[in-house]
């Protein structure tokens, strides 16, 4: 796959010297949709805001799309749909008319066709003629994002789609979102919420303090991170976990009933052979087993720590 | 250029001023038409001409020129502000269209709105008093330079402004003495020579004298003395602007 998006060497110093992006280097690839997680404060925003012409970069160079988002502005910007972290909109001003207005500041021609698409398309053509202001959280981000498509954008950037949306929205956006790729728009979005992005992402990339720390496979990234938790559920409570079983892999459950051992599913010997023979000398009766997968949060919060380090 | 994007912020920002139509069209002109009443009936009947044109006539230039400088400031400013209040300025800064298209955008519709105030006021005049306009073209040239010029400070106004009251500020404190200082409603001519020579570095005075020329052919300072102090006015805006431009200073981070 071609990238549409290409980042090299990006830095962003705010006035005052804070070095937001330590030198960002991206490709993404046309028709994907990309899940930057990251803390608050990680540089997420600092990074779309650069890409989208909003800040200044201090240094490094993107191109969208093959144009230089410096020097050929223009035809960069005309690619580039932006939904902001924050519900920016005019109170007073009608669902139709800020949707029009957007379509007409990015250079296209009015025309009542493509608005009522991206209107229908975001369950919004009821609301057309509502003033902003009377429309419910959800309501004011799906207007966002009808701005930010309606100048029929190739890459669309999300900052933060869902902070602060109930789940039910939550789902409804990301239902959203698999329409837009159906149709080849390239998706890139921010979150710290783990299920987010592991839920619709195709590739994932972690960022923190400025810096991309890792672009990969969603899927193989949880292969290659990923660690399985054997749950060994016990017939009665035990207080401490015996003796001869102790070790840094295993821990026993809050409620004393199971014995909770972590291993790497890529580890050539997983231990759980060793385990269960050591669990039945220590005179421990077996009640049941469970595996589980750890979750992307899991890595995450393990890569984090991991960085700091 | 991006004309399609400047229509639209044009017209974005004239349906606002249609929205608030009462509040935007009614207040200058019952304002107005209480200064007619106030300057021209009451106790203009108690002053003499003035250089040959009753009180009542001679205030109407200056008149027109206090409200259209005073809205052209306000709207642009307001104009300018408002998005980067709420925070919608992000759309302008992630738009295919550079510093250029917002300015005219927005300037454009600043001065157009306070160009239909100005021409309001002076229908109204007509039911007031007795007027007649000795140049109209000139008349329109230094009603729609003033717009313009002044709308371009506004604009400056609402970039530099990071609060309401920094916003208010400046007409308040610094334009609205200008224009009443600036002969609205005397003639330079009346005042004691050092007030004369004072007020020659008000360069509200050679807009309103201009515009006085315009309607009555009497002036305080040469017309082109005006229609210069004009240009210079809008060229120093612009030069401004184009710096703000430049630098993107309280525009991008
Ligand atoms: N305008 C600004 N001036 C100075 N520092 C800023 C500015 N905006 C953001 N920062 C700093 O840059 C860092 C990254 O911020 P941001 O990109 O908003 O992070 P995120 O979106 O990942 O939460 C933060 O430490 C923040 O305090
Ligand atoms: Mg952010």
């Amino acid at each position: 796959m071609t990238d549409i998006v290409t980042i090299k060497d990006l830095r962003k110093a705010y006035k005052g010297g804070f070095e937001a992006l330590k030198g960002v280097n991206l490709g993404i690839r046309s028709g994907e949709i990309l899940a930057l997680l990251g803390p608050n404060g990680a540089g997420k925003t600092t990074l779309i805001s650069t890409i989208c012409g909003i800040t200044t970069a201090t240094s490094g160079t993107v191109s969208v799309g093959g144009h230089d988002i410096v020097r050929d502005f223009r035809a960069a910007r005309k690619m580039i749909g932006l939904v902001p972290q924050e519900i920016n909109l005019e109170p007073f001003e009608r669902v139709i008319n800020t949707v029009r207005f957007s379509r007409g500041l990015f250079g296209k021609s009015s025309d009542d066709a493509a608005i009522e698409k991206v209107l229908r398309q975001l369950s919004l053509w009821d609301k057309k003629d509502a003033q902003i202001r009377e429309l419910s959280g959800g309501m004011k981000r799906r207007v966002l994002i009808a701005k930010a498509l309606a100048h029929d954008p190739r890459v669309l950037f999300l900052d933060e789609p869902t902070a602060g949306v109930d789940v039910e929205l939550r789902k409804d956006m990301w239902k959203v979102v698999a329409g837009l790729k159906a149709e080849g728009v390239t998706i890139i979005l921010t979150t710290h919420y783990i299920e987010e992005a592991e839920a619709i992402a195709d590739r994932v990339g972690i960022i923190a303090g400025g810096e991309l720390l890792l672009v990969e496979d969603k899927d193989k990234l949880m292969q290659r991170m990923g660690q399985k938790e054997l749950e060994v559920q016990l017939t009665a409570k035990i207080d401490t976990v015996p003796d001869s079983l102790q070790s840094d892999a295993l821990r026993l459950s809050d409620d004393g009933m199971a014995l909770i051992y972590t291993y790497d599913t890529r580890a050539e010997r997983t231990g759980i052979t060793k385990l269960l023979s050591e669990v039945a000398a220590a005179g421990l009766t077996l009640r049941d087993v469970v595996t589980r997968q750890s979750s992307l949060e899991d890595i995450f919060v393990n890569f984090v720590k991991e960085d700091a380090a | 250029m991006n004309w399609t994007a400047i229509r639209s912020i044009y017209i974005f920002e004239m349906f606002r001023f249609f929205r608030t139509i009462a509040q935007s069209f009614l207040a200058p002109v019952i304002s107005t038409s209480l200064y007619f009443v106030v300057f021209g009936a009451a106790i203009g009947s108690r002053i003499q001409e003035v250089e040959g044109i009753s009180y009542g006539a001679f205030i109407v230039p200056g008149l027109i020129m206090l409200t259209v400088i005073t809205q052209s400031i306000s709207n642009a400013s307001f104009g300018i502000y408002f998005p980067k209040f709420i925070g919608t300025f992000f759309e302008l800064l992630s738009a295919p269209i550079s510093f250029i298209e917002i300015v005219i955008g927005y300037v454009g519709a600043a001065a157009t709105k306070a160009l239909i105030i100005g021409l309001i006021i002076l229908v109204t005049a007509f039911f007031f008093v007795d007027i007649s306009i000795a140049h109209p073209f000139a008349m329109l040239l230094f009603l729609v330079l003033t717009t313009i010029s002044f709308s371009l400070f506004g604009f400056i106004l609402g970039i530099w402004a990071g609060n309401f009251e920094q916003l208010q500020i400046i007409p308040l404190l610094l334009i609205t003495p200008l224009i009443f200082l600036g002969g609205s409603f005397y003639s330079i001519s009346m005042l004691p020579p050092v007030w004369q020579s004072i007020s020659m570095f008000n360069p509200v005075v050679y807009l309103i004298s201009g515009f006085r020329w315009a309607f009555f052919d009497t002036a305080d300072v040469p017309v082109f003395t005006s229609l210069l102090a004009i240009c210079l006015f809008t060229a120093a805006c612009l030069t401004v602007i184009w710096w703000i431009f430049r630098t993107g200073w309280r525009i991008r981070q």
